[in-house]
C-alpha cells in the first residue's frame, strides 16, 4: 500500500474498479501521505479526513460502479471552489469562516463520478499571484526543493499532486495559474478553452479569463478528470453548449505524424540575450520538441507579435474585473465584518481593509483606477482592443499549425522571497497569459529536470478553441516517449 | 503614467479601502511602476478595432422566466455576520 500515492489516477481508478483496493484504503493512503509530508510541504488549507473516510465507506458498501469513472478516487480542490458544508477560504482572511451552502458545478460533477474530495488546497489569496506566497495563511513549499515556490496561484494543487497526497487536484487558471504550478512542481495541468467547464461556484477573479482545470501525474489522468468536469451548465451562461468529445478515445495514437507544431519566435527568446530563456529551460523544451519531430510531427515557425504587450493587456483586464468582482465582499452577507463600525460605508471600508491582503488591495485599486472616468479609454478600453489583436495573432498562427509549443516560464521555480516586487512577479507570466486573453486551451506537461537547478521543467502546448482532444492525444504520445518523470525526494 | 499619493488615496476610498500613510507611499511607487508598464499599450494602433470583452461572444443566453426556489432563507443567512434570523443586519442608515 505504501506506494499507492505514487500511482497515477488512471492506475488507482482501475485498481478501485477491479476491487483490488477499497475506496477506504485509497483515501487512507492519501491521508497517511498527507500526515507524513504536509508538515514540510504545507499544500493544504483544510483536510476533510473523517468526512472523506465516511464517504469512502459508503462507496465501499455499494461496491465499484463502472458508470462512475472516478469511483473512490481521492482528490483535492483548490480552496476557491465552493464546497457545501466545507469551509471555502480563497486563502483570504476575509472568508476564514465561510461555509458555502452549495457545491460548485465541478464539485457536483466529481461527486457524481464517484470521486472523494479529501482536502482543500492552498493558493494565492483570491488567486492573485504566481507563487502561492500571497496566501493569507501560509506559504506552500515546492516538493522538489522546499526553499522554492510551487508557482501560483494553484500552488497548493500543484504541490499536493507532486507530493503524492492525492490522485489529482483541480486548479483554476486566470493567467497561468494551473500551468505555472504544474511546470514548477513537475505535474501535468490543463487549462480548458474558456467556456468548456462551468465556473459556477468558482469564486470569481477575472470572469472573462478564469477557467477550472485538472492537475495530475499524467496526461491521461487530466483527460479523465476533464471528461467528468467539461460541458454546458445552465448555471453559467458562458459555458458553451457544444458536445464534449471522448478525450480518452484519442489517446492511443502511435506517433505524431500529420501534426504540425508552431514554434512562436517570441516564446523562444535567445538564452544569450536579456529577457531570454534560462539555458536549462531552453534545453529541456528543445529536446521535447525534437522528440515530437522524431515522432513524426512537423515544426514551423509562427509569429505571436504582440507577446510583449500581453502582460500589460492582461493585468489591466484582470485587475478591472477583479475590482468589480471583489466589490461583493462587503461584510454584510458573508465573510469578515469589522467590529465597531458606526455607519454603513465605514463598515464596508473597515471590513475590506482588514480582510484583504496587500496584493488583493493593490489589484482592486489599479482595477478601479483603470475603470475610472478619464482613464477608462486609455487603459481598459485600449486593453480590450489589444485583446482582440492578440486573439487575431493566434487565429493567424493556427492557419499554419495545429498546436503551438513553447516553455511555460523562462525559468524553473524560484526561491521563496526572491521576487518581492509586484511588477517583477507579473512579468514571469509572459508565456501563459495570452492564452487566457484569447480564451484558448493550454497545458503544461513535465519534460524533465533542469541541468542547473535540478527542478522540473514544463512544456506548454496551446491549441485552437475546443482542441483539448488533439492537445491531450499529442501530449500523451509525447509523454509515453519521454523518459519517465522522477518523483520528488520527499 | 505616474500616479500621485492623493490619487491613490482617492481611488482606494472609492474602492472602500483605507490606506495608512506608509501603505499609500508604498502603493504609490508600486502602482506607478505598474501603470508605466501598462502605458506600453499606447504604442499600438488600435484605430477601428472592435474591443473584445470576452472570448465567448455568442448571443446572450436567456433562461425560462420561471420562479425557482433553490435555497432556503436559513441557508442564505447562514454565513451572515449579523442577522435577526430573518434579515441581514446593517448599521443604521437613516
Amino acid at each position: 500500500m505504501s506506494e499507492l500515492h505514487y500511482k497515477t489516477l488512471s492506475e488507482t481508478a482501475a485498481m478501485l474498479q477491479a476491487g483490488e483496493i477499497t475506496a477506504e484504503q485509497a483515501v487512507q493512503a492519501c491521508l497517511d501521505r498527507i500526515e507524513a509530508t504536509e508538515p514540510s510541504v504545507k499544500a493544504l488549507i483544510s483536510v476533510q479526513g473523517e468526512q472523506a473516510l465516511a464517504k469512502a465507506r459508503e462507496l465501499d458498501g455499494q461496491g465499484p460502479d463502472p458508470a462512475k469513472p472516478l469511483w473512490g478516487v481521492p482528490m483535492v480542490l483548490k480552496d476557491l471552489l465552493t464546497t457545501k458544508g466545507v469551509t471555502t477560504t480563497c486563502a483570504s482572511k476575509f472568508l476564514e469562516n465561510f461555509v458555502p451552502f452549495y457545491d460548485a458545478t465541478v464539485v457536483e460533477k466529481l461527486d457524481a463520478a464517484g470521486a472523494i474530495c479529501i482536502a482543500k488546497a492552498n493558493m494565492d489569496e483570491f488567486a492573485m499571484g504566481s507563487s502561492t506566497e500571497n496566501s493569507a495563511y501560509f506559504k506552500t513549499a515546492n516538493p522538489w526543493d522546499l526553499e522554492r515556490v510551487p508557482g501560483g496561484s494553484s500552488g497548493g494543487s500543484g504541490a499536493t499532486v507532486a507530493a503524492g497526497q492525492c490522485a489529482a487536484a483541480l486548479g483554476t487558471d486566470t493567467g497561468g495559474s494551473i500551468r505555472l504550478p504544474a511546470s514548477f512542481c513537475g505535474v501535468t495541468g490543463l487549462k480548458p478553452t474558456y467556456g468548456r467547464v462551468s465556473r459556477y461556484g468558482m469564486v470569481a477573479f477575472g470572469s472573462s479569463l478564469d477557467q477550472i482545470g485538472p492537475m495530475a501525474r499524467s496526461v491521461e489522468d487530466c483527460a479523465r478528470v476533464l471528461q467528468v468536469i467539461a460541458g454546458h451548465d445552465p448555471k453559467d451562461s458562458t459555458s458553451v453548449d457544444c458536445e464534449v468529445p471522448d478525450y480518452l478515445a484519442g489517446l492511443d495514437r502511435k506517433d505524431l505524424s500529420g501534426l504540425t507544431i508552431g514554434l512562436p519566435e517570441q516564446y523562444w527568446p535567445d538564452p544569450d540575450k536579456e529577457g531570454g530563456l534560462s539555458p536549462e529551460v531552453e534545453q529541456a523544451c528543445r529536446n521535447a520538441v525534437a522528440k515530437m519531430e522524431e515522432l513524426g510531427a512537423k515544426t514551423v515557425p509562427v509569429q505571436l507579435g504582440l507577446t510583449d504587450y500581453a502582460i500589460a493587456t492582461y493585468y489591466i483586464i484582470a485587475m478591472a474585473e477583479a475590482s468589480s468582482n471583489l466589490s461583493r465582499f462587503d461584510g454584510i452577507r458573508y465573510g469578515k465584518r469589522a467590529e465597531n463600525a458606526e455607519e454603513l460605508i465605514d463598515l464596508y471600508t473597515k471590513s475590506r481593509t482588514q480582510g484583504f491582503g496587500d496584493e488583493v488591495q493593490r489589484r482592486i485599486i489599479i482595477g478601479s483606477y483603470v475603470l475610472s472616468a478619464g482613464y477608462y479609454d486609455a487603459y481598459y478600453g485600449k486593453a480590450a482592443k489589444v485583446r482582440r489583436l492578440i486573439r487575431r495573432n493566434f487565429d493567424k498562427a493556427f492557419e499554419s499549425c495545429d498546436l503551438i509549443a513553447g516553455p511555460v516560464c523562462p525559468t524553473t521555480a524560484f526561491k521563496s522571497g526572491e521576487k518581492a516586487d509586484p511588477l517583477q512577479m507579473y512579468l514571469i507570466d509572459i508565456f501563459t497569459i495570452s492564452c487566457n486573453l484569447a480564451g484558448l486551451p493550454g497545458m503544461s506537461m513535465p519534460v524533465g529536470l533542469g541541468a542547473d537547478t535540478n527542478m522540473p521543467i514544463g512544456l506548454q502546448l496551446l491549441g485552437p478553441s475546443f482542441s483539448e482532444d488533439l492537445m491531450l492525444s499529442a501530449a500523451n504520445t509525447l509523454e509515453k516517449n519521454l523518459p519517465p518523470m522522477p518523483i520528488p525526494g520527499l | 503614467m505616474k500616479i500621485s499619493p492623493e490619487e491613490v488615496a482617492k481611488v482606494a476610498s472609492l474602492a472602500r479601502l483605507e490606506l495608512g500613510p506608509e501603505k499609500i507611499e508604498e502603493f504609490t511607487s508600486q502602482l506607478g511602476d505598474i501603470l508605466e508598464h501598462m502605458d506600453k499599450l499606447g504604442e499600438l494602433d488600435t484605430e477601428g478595432v472592435e474591443p473584445m470583452f470576452s472570448p465567448v461572444e455568442q448571443v446572450s443566453v436567456t433562461r425560462e422566466d420561471k420562479v425557482r426556489k433553490e435555497h432556503t432563507r436559513e441557508e442564505v443567512l447562514s454565513n451572515a455576520p449579523e442577522t435577526d434570523g430573518k434579515f441581514f443586519i446593517v448599521p443604521r442608515i437613516v
